[in-house]
């Protein structure tokens, strides 16, 4: 191998040192964003055909839009969580199933009977405890994040049965029932809740070490480790947050069914995972943003409503949903082999 | 290259089942063979040997189909050749056995050996005629006793081998190449591999054997070909009478003419040492390492694969848990398997494996670079990306990476600039001793000396270097001071200037397998320096 012979390549082409807006830091993410504000916009337009009185009149569309926001605050809350666990390359199947152990919790009699502070304490603590069991197992106990909260969905969900003897526990705090029922604003509380869980969540992943942290072990953990980032301290640290978005979202149920039930948050799980999947977020981990997740969320939502207003069926609505997230990630993938592995083969 | 100078007398061309010619294939930005010349006749045991780099995996790669070259002519049975897939070249009779042997260890030994040709009736596996033929084929390799049913995970190394074998054989393979068979067998399983490749060669059947056991070569193999940096240097040696001398000379002769900075001349380092390692042992792995690197010192450690020496260097790391044995930087003493005790007390590491150990792909450069020290640049555990990216700029910019913009994905980097990202990372805090494995593999010529600059540099601004390398003259190159590690241990302790690339590779290879006691016995020469 004479040096003669040797296509050595001691630098790059200078071709690669200016560089296209869409090659710039996060821009995959902006065009991804912008894909899913496409959807949105496609689903109000096919709204606008066929519910135009709704649609095309703004007072009207401002409050289906709310009524949107609303149904969508408890899985959106826990799909800010889910995204975190998601990123780092974890999955928490018991997000359900925990959201209705807090709405029991928080609703027992002797609960309620300190006052809504008490139940706020209750939903968030017994959130984050989980998710400290849920992290401790993964983390130092070596489970599969699949396994480590299946399990807590399974244990979670009896524990809620048997604190509740499967009874519907009505929920007489005014101050919680009027999370659902009073606006600031003109918005409804429970929307703000939402926003503002969405608003620290994204601050959280964008500008802390917390979420410098997650991002670097969902996209490689053994480089995290070798960079010394404590990589089984995040862990737990990211199911508590999972956790505590499950207390948060319980609060939220509670005051919008004005009851706690071991019944709450069925299939939550899955639809806030469906909905991280769809916003972007890698199931391998070291992807996802909240925006995206936002955006899945509202997605699913709003379709749900375009088939309550059009008075279509829910298990047709169902089979859709399922064809969105197969064609969601298709498209996706489609983008990862054109566009993200040419220049990686250097 | 065409000229043995040992060749037997009974020698016809209709023996020959493989014959290369000018074989060329490039990577991006690496040449990794560069004109190979291959002859291998039916029913011999023919040796690859090379260093690290010179070239046998990309060979193994395209005789198995999993590459094609670039260039270059391959006859295979009289026929010229090319195998588009790994499944074509199964098809044409070639069997590759490689280290990481490549069985399902959830499925039986029958099942692995029928794995993906299963006999069958109308789609339904034909299970008696499977274990049948099973059976017939480890009957045929001398192990009637490995019981066809039998779950593959449940069985040891060598019985592992075996099946791998005798996939070979389900397949009526004409060719087999082994890769570094032994690495994983204690002695006399060895033995037993040899009885093994006697009887397949006995059958006709052409036998590829890799090894940097010199005495393993000597023992099984007819001929040897020599491979450096892409190349055929000697083809067709007598594997049993060709001295050490001219085989490792054949090795390392160079034409690439590395550069390498000017050593500080005479510099004594004495006084505290920065790194004091005593008898750190991971059982299993390496035993009773005791070194030391002092401040501004540049000490390598060379040695095989397997060896120990990269676990040696993630045991002082913290990213191993050593059983036995004391880490002390700057007097203080280190908690063991701790990387973040390590972190903090100034200890950075560039990884082996710059991709899968190092760098985040997807995050852009400066994300990389600050990777160990983001928190530095954060205020109240809020990240501020404009301090962070023109830290990180000052550093890249000091490492002459290309491009400059730091707001690219590490990705987009070619190697050697991965690799400045790395070592970047490190100049950011206030590190006192740098661990480098690996640092220049996947690196381009020009980009190496690069590198070499830097670490020199980093050495003498004070930091204490240990770097471990494969590359024999790149460790002698490039420090003060070298440690040879064979089978973990420490087998020889110089300053690099007292050694030469041949008493190094003397030493590294000398083919003891588990102990010192073979040594002696065989009749390698020149393992005494």
């Amino acid at each position: 191998m004479s040096t003669a012979t040797e296509p050595v390549d001691v630098h790059d082409p200078p071709r690669v040192t200016t560089q296209s807006w869409w090659q710039r830091e996060g821009a995959d993410n902006a065009k991804r964003n912008l894909a899913l504000i496409g959807v949105m916009v496609v689903l109000l337009i096919i709204g606008m055909v066929t519910a135009p009185d709704i649609f095309l009149d703004g007072k009207n569309l401002w409050n289906n839009e709310l009524t949107v926001l609303t149904q969508a605050s408890s899985i959106g809350v826990l799909t800010v969580g889910m995204t975190f666990v998601m990123i780092s390359g974890g999955i928490d199947l018991s997000v359900g199933a925990l959201l209705a152990l807090a709405s029991v919790w928080c609703t027992t009699v002797a609960t309620q009977s300190y006052g809504a502070g008490a139940m706020i304490f209750a939903a968030l603590v017994v959130g984050a405890v989980a998710g400290l069991i849920n992290g401790s197992l993964i983390a130092y106990g070596k489970l599969v994040p699949f396994i480590a909260t299946l399990a807590m969905m399974l244990s979670a969900r009896g524990l809620a049965q048997s604190i509740s003897g499967s009874h519907t526990q009505i929920n007489r705090d005014a101050f919680i029932n009027g999370f659902a029922l009073n606006k600031v604003a003109g918005i409804p509380i429970v929307v703000l809740i939402f926003l503002a869980v969405v608003a620290v969540g994204w601050v959280l992943l964008n500008r802390t070490t917390f979420g410098r942290r997650t991002i670097a072990i969902g996209g490689n953990a053994e480089a995290a480790r070798l960079a010394g980032i404590n990589v089984r301290l995040q862990t737990v640290a990211l199911y508590v947050l999972s956790g505590v978005c499950c207390g948060i979202a319980a609060l939220i149920v509670v005051s919008q069914a004005q009851s706690g039930s071991n019944t709450h948050g069925d299939l939550y799980e899955l639809n806030a995972i469906a909905a991280a999947i769809i916003g972007g977020t890698a199931l391998t981990g070291g992807r996802g943003t909240i925006i995206g997740s936002l955006l899945g969320v509202l997605i699913f939502t709003q379709i749900t409503n375009l088939f309550i207003i059009n008075n279509l069926q829910l298990d047709l609505q169902r089979i859709i949903n399922g064809g969105i997230i197969v064609v969601a990630v298709l498209i996706q993938q489609f983008r990862v082999t054109s566009f993200w592995r040419k220049p990686a083969s250097s | 290259m065409t000229a043995p100078p040992a060749q037997p007398p009974e020698t016809s061309p209709e023996d020959v089942v493989l014959r290369l010619t000018d074989v060329v294939k490039t990577f991006p930005g690496v040449r990794a063979l560069d004109g190979v010349q291959l002859e291998v006749r039916a029913g011999e045991v023919h040796c690859l040997l090379g260093q690290n780099g010179a070239g046998k995996s990309t060979l193994i790669k395209i005789l198995s189909g999993a590459h094609t070259p670039d260039s270059g002519e391959i006859l295979w049975q009289g026929q010229a050749a090319s195998f588009g897939s790994p499944q074509a070249a199964m098809k044409a009779g070639i069997a590759t056995i490689y280290q990481e042997l490549d069985l399902v260890d959830g499925l039986s030994v029958a099942e692995n050996l029928y794995l993906g040709h299963e006999p069958n009736s109308a789609g339904f596996v034909a299970r008696r005629q499977m274990r049948r033929g099973a059976a017939a084929i480890l009957q045929r390799l001398g192990h009637p006793e490995i019981p066809a049913g039998r779950e593959v995970g449940k069985l040891p190394a060598a019985a592992k081998q075996i099946v791998s074998m005798g996939r070979a054989l389900s397949r009526e393979a004409r060719l087999l190449i082994m890769d570094e068979p032994s690495a994983v067998l204690a002695h006399d399983e060895v033995q037993n591999l040899f009885r093994i490749v006697r009887g397949l060669t006995a059958q006709g059947i052409a036998v590829i054997y890799i090894s940097h056991r010199l005495d393993e070569i000597r023992e099984i193999g007819d001929r040897v070909t020599v491979l450096k940096d892409g190349r055929t240097t000697a083809a067709n040696l007598d594997a049993k009478s060709t001295p050490n001398r001219e085989l490792v000379s054949r090795m390392t002769g160079r034409t690439i003419e590395y550069v390498f900075p000017d050593r500080p001349a005479a510099r004594a380092f004495d006084g505290e040492p920065l790194l004091r390692v005593e008898g750190l042992t991971l059982p299993g792995r390496f035993a009773d390492v005791s070194l030391n690197v002092h401040g501004g010192e540049i000490v390598g450690i060379t040695g095989l694969v397997g060896s120990g020496r990269s676990e040696v260097l993630e045991s002082i790391y913290g990213a191993r848990r050593p059983s036995a044995g004391t880490v002390e930087l700057a007097g203080r003493r280190l908690r063991r398997g701790s990387v973040n005790a390590a972190v903090r007390s100034g200890i950075g590491m560039a990884p082996e494996e710059r991709k899968s150990q190092a760098l985040l792909l997807a995050e852009p450069i400066y994300r990389n670079v600050t990777l160990a020290g983001f928190a530095r640049y954060a205020r109240a555990g809020f990240t501020d990306a404009g301090r962070e990216r023109a830290a990180a700029e000052e550093i890249t910019r000091g490492l002459d990476l290309r491009p400059a913009d730091v707001r690219r994905p590490v990705r987009t980097l070619s190697g050697g600039n991965q690799q400045k990202v790395v070592v970047g990372r490190w100049l950011l805090g206030e590190t006192k001793l740098l661990l480098l494995d690996e640092p220049t593999r996947g690196v381009d010529v020009g980009a190496r000396a690069e590198l070499y600059q830097v670490i020199r540099r980093l050495a003498d601004e004070g930091v204490g270097v240990l770097l471990v390398s494969s590359e024999v003259p790149e460790v002698l190159g490039l420090s003060d001071r070298v440690l040879v590690m064979r089978e973990g241990r420490v087998v020889r302790e110089a300053p690099a200037d007292e050694l030469d690339e041949d008493t190094v590779l003397d030493l590294v290879m000398a083919g003891s397998l588990l102990d010192g006691a073979d040594l002696s016995s065989d009749a390698v020469e020149g393992t005494a320096a």
